[in-house]
């Protein structure tokens, strides 16, 4: 029935952009692309103003994800619990896309009797499990991250660890804003694995600005041109799968 | 987070609200709350002149993928772990349309507080019927995930240990859906996440040394050399050492493995306190020694912790060889006189 994938973008951060693009249409712009924006903001001591509070928000809302704030204690266990999550919500947005179809215009998972809803729930439950996920994470580098990151690191590979004992494939690619010369530097390329961002984090240097705008941006237009490159190479038909979504 | 907040707030009832199923018209009359998780919020609720648990989601999915648990729980024969499952509905709110389900309303208190109230003779009793009941469920091809003491509940009046939380349970084979970071091997760098029976007894294992540090306590090295040390900080827990460390280390393939080891341990540390009063005092020096010889030994730094370990092995491999040979001449003694 469904046979793309699932692509988001996992934003961590810790307060309010200050340059370039608005975020929050940046991240309408992701959600057009079916690539789901999820934001996790992190704080120590410190607390996340409301300004702050309300962007986080606003670009997981248009970006059609997920949001949470938490401290940096608990990032680990918000980091795998949100990309899990947004999984299974862009899951269910695509079953319940299929079930309308099946079944007319108004019908969706929750409008079925309890009974019938546990046998769709397996399916979902099923894709989870197999389909195949890219995650680009964005890491805020500026100047009040500096102590958070091995925190971020941390959690960075925890998530691998929970995302790898799927049966499905992942991919990861890691961003962080702003970076040494432009506004977002890319540490890793795309791989399936994630362990080999141990030795980048350590080196990250922190700056003062917040490109968050620019970021997500960037972080597009890398789908993208990871999308060509494949249907370059495999031919036309699975970007077109990619866009049903 | 922005999904919690609506949660909280759509599933939040007053006690004395009644709750009437769109598809089955049952009615439930909400007592009080019970307590709330990531997935929604169990409340206690009169149908009938009975009291069930009623749990309510704002997220529908969550709800039908516990009640699948919840069913094929059922299917597991004899197992009395999770709660038996009665109603699945949906409730017309005021705030728009909630689904929620209505299971067995399992009744005591949580591990920690009866192992607090009772003593901890009740420990190893406990932990045999829980690893009996997983065992029944792995063999059924799942796997609990989420095991930790707040989800363990204790039930009398023949106390028996009942699970109450399903939200964790997977699928052997698939990847754990729900975990708490103390008892997962993932965190401890002790292993992956895919759900196998391994899983769960290591988080039987860290709930094991959880009764031994109540307030848990934070992965610094992590790894077993960090638990291992935690294991033989406290004496409660050095006499199941070897099943702990097993376990944490993934060495067990079932659990029905685990529970002769954990039996066979429970019988050999009970023996001297029935057999005290009767026998000679010597029977208890077979044991005693062992334990003041691991306290007396307990490592400061780890460098020198590894030889030690040996030097006291062989020690104790020499005393309880010698205690054994001096209660065999005892014994020929007594049948010579």
């Amino acid at each position: 029935m469904y046979t793309g994938k699932i692509r988001q973008i996992l934003l961590i951060t810790d307060g309010c952009s200050n340059q370039g693009e608005d975020p929050i249409a940046m991240a309408a712009l992701a959600k057009e692309q079916g690539i789901s924006v999820n934001v996790i903001g992190v704080m120590e001591q410190d607390v996340i103003d409301e300004k702050g509070m309300t962007e986080i928000e606003g670009i997981a809302m248009s970006g059609g994800g997920v949001s949470q704030i938490v401290y940096a204690q608990a990032l680990s266990q918000t980091v795998q619990m949100v990309t899990r999550k947004a999984m299974t919500q862009t899951i269910q947005g695509v079953v319940n896309r299929e079930l309308q179809q099946i079944l007319g215009r108004s019908q969706t998972i929750e409008d079925l009797p309890p009974e019938k809803r546990g046998e769709v729930m397996e399916v979902v439950d099923e894709l989870g499990e197999t389909v195949e996920l890219e995650v680009l994470i964005l890491v805020d580098t500026s100047a009040s991250m500096k102590h958070k990151l091995p925190t971020v690191k941390e959690a960075l590979l925890d998530l691998s660890l929970s995302l790898n004992a799927r049966t499905g494939d992942n991919q990861f690619a890691v961003f962080v804003f702003p970076g040494k010369k432009n506004d977002v530097e890319k540490i890793l390329d795309w791989t399936p694995k994630l362990q080999s961002l141990t030795s980048i984090f350590s080196q990250l240097t922190t700056g003062g600005i917040t490109p968050t705008g620019p970021a997500i941006r960037t972080a597009l237009s890398s789908f993208n041109s990871k999308r060509s490159l494949r249907s370059l190479m495999t031919g036309d038909d699975e970007s077109f799968l990619e866009e049903s979504m | 987070m922005m999904m919690n907040h609506s949660l909280k707030s759509r599933c939040k009832v007053a006690p004395g609200t009644v709750i009437t199923g769109k598809w089955h018209s049952n009615k439930y009359t909400v007592i009080k709350e019970l307590g709330y998780g990531a997935n929604g919020i169990v409340y206690l609720a009169k149908f009938k002149n009975s009291q069930v648990a009623l749990k309510m989601s704002d997220n529908g999915m969550s709800i039908t993928s516990e009640v699948n648990v919840l069913r094929s729980f059922a299917k597991v024969q004899g197992s009395t772990l999770g709660p038996s499952l009665l109603d699945v509905d949906d409730w017309k709110s005021s705030r728009g349309q909630i689904s929620f389900y209505t299971m067995e309303y399992i009744q005591g208190p949580d591990l920690m507080t009866f192992i607090q109230n009772k003593g901890r003779s009740w420990t190893t009793v406990l932990f045999l019927q829980l690893l009996n009941d997983l065992n029944k469920l792995h063999e059924n091809g799942w796997v609990f995930g989420d095991l930790k003491p707040e989800n363990l509940i204790v039930t009398g009046p023949t106390p028996k240990i009942r699970c109450i939380d399903v939200g964790g349970t997977t699928i052997q084979g698939r990847a754990i859906k729900e975990f708490t970071e103390f008892y997962d091997r993932g965190y401890w760098g002790l292993g992956t996440r895919k759900a196998d029976p391994a899983y769960d007894l290591f988080a039987v294992a860290m709930i094991m040394i959880n009764t031994a540090y109540p307030k848990r306590f934070n992965k610094t090295t992590g790894g077993i050399s960090q638990l291992r040390e935690a294991i033989r900080r406290q004496k409660d827990l050095q006499t199941l050492e070897k099943v702990i460390l097993k376990a944490l280390q993934g060495h067990y393939t079932n659990a029905l493995q685990m529970r002769t080891e954990l039996m066979s341990l429970a019988m050999s540390s009970q023996k001297p306190s029935s057999v005290n009063q009767s026998m000679a005092s010597n029977s208890t020096s077979t044991i005693q020694p062992q334990k003041v010889n691991q306290t007396g030994s307990q490592p400061k730094t780890r460098q020198n912790y590894r030889k030690k370990k040996k030097k006291s092995r062989w020690a104790e491999t020499v005393i309880i060889t010698m205690s054994l040979t001096l209660l065999y001449f005892l014994y020929i003694f007594q049948k010579l006189l």
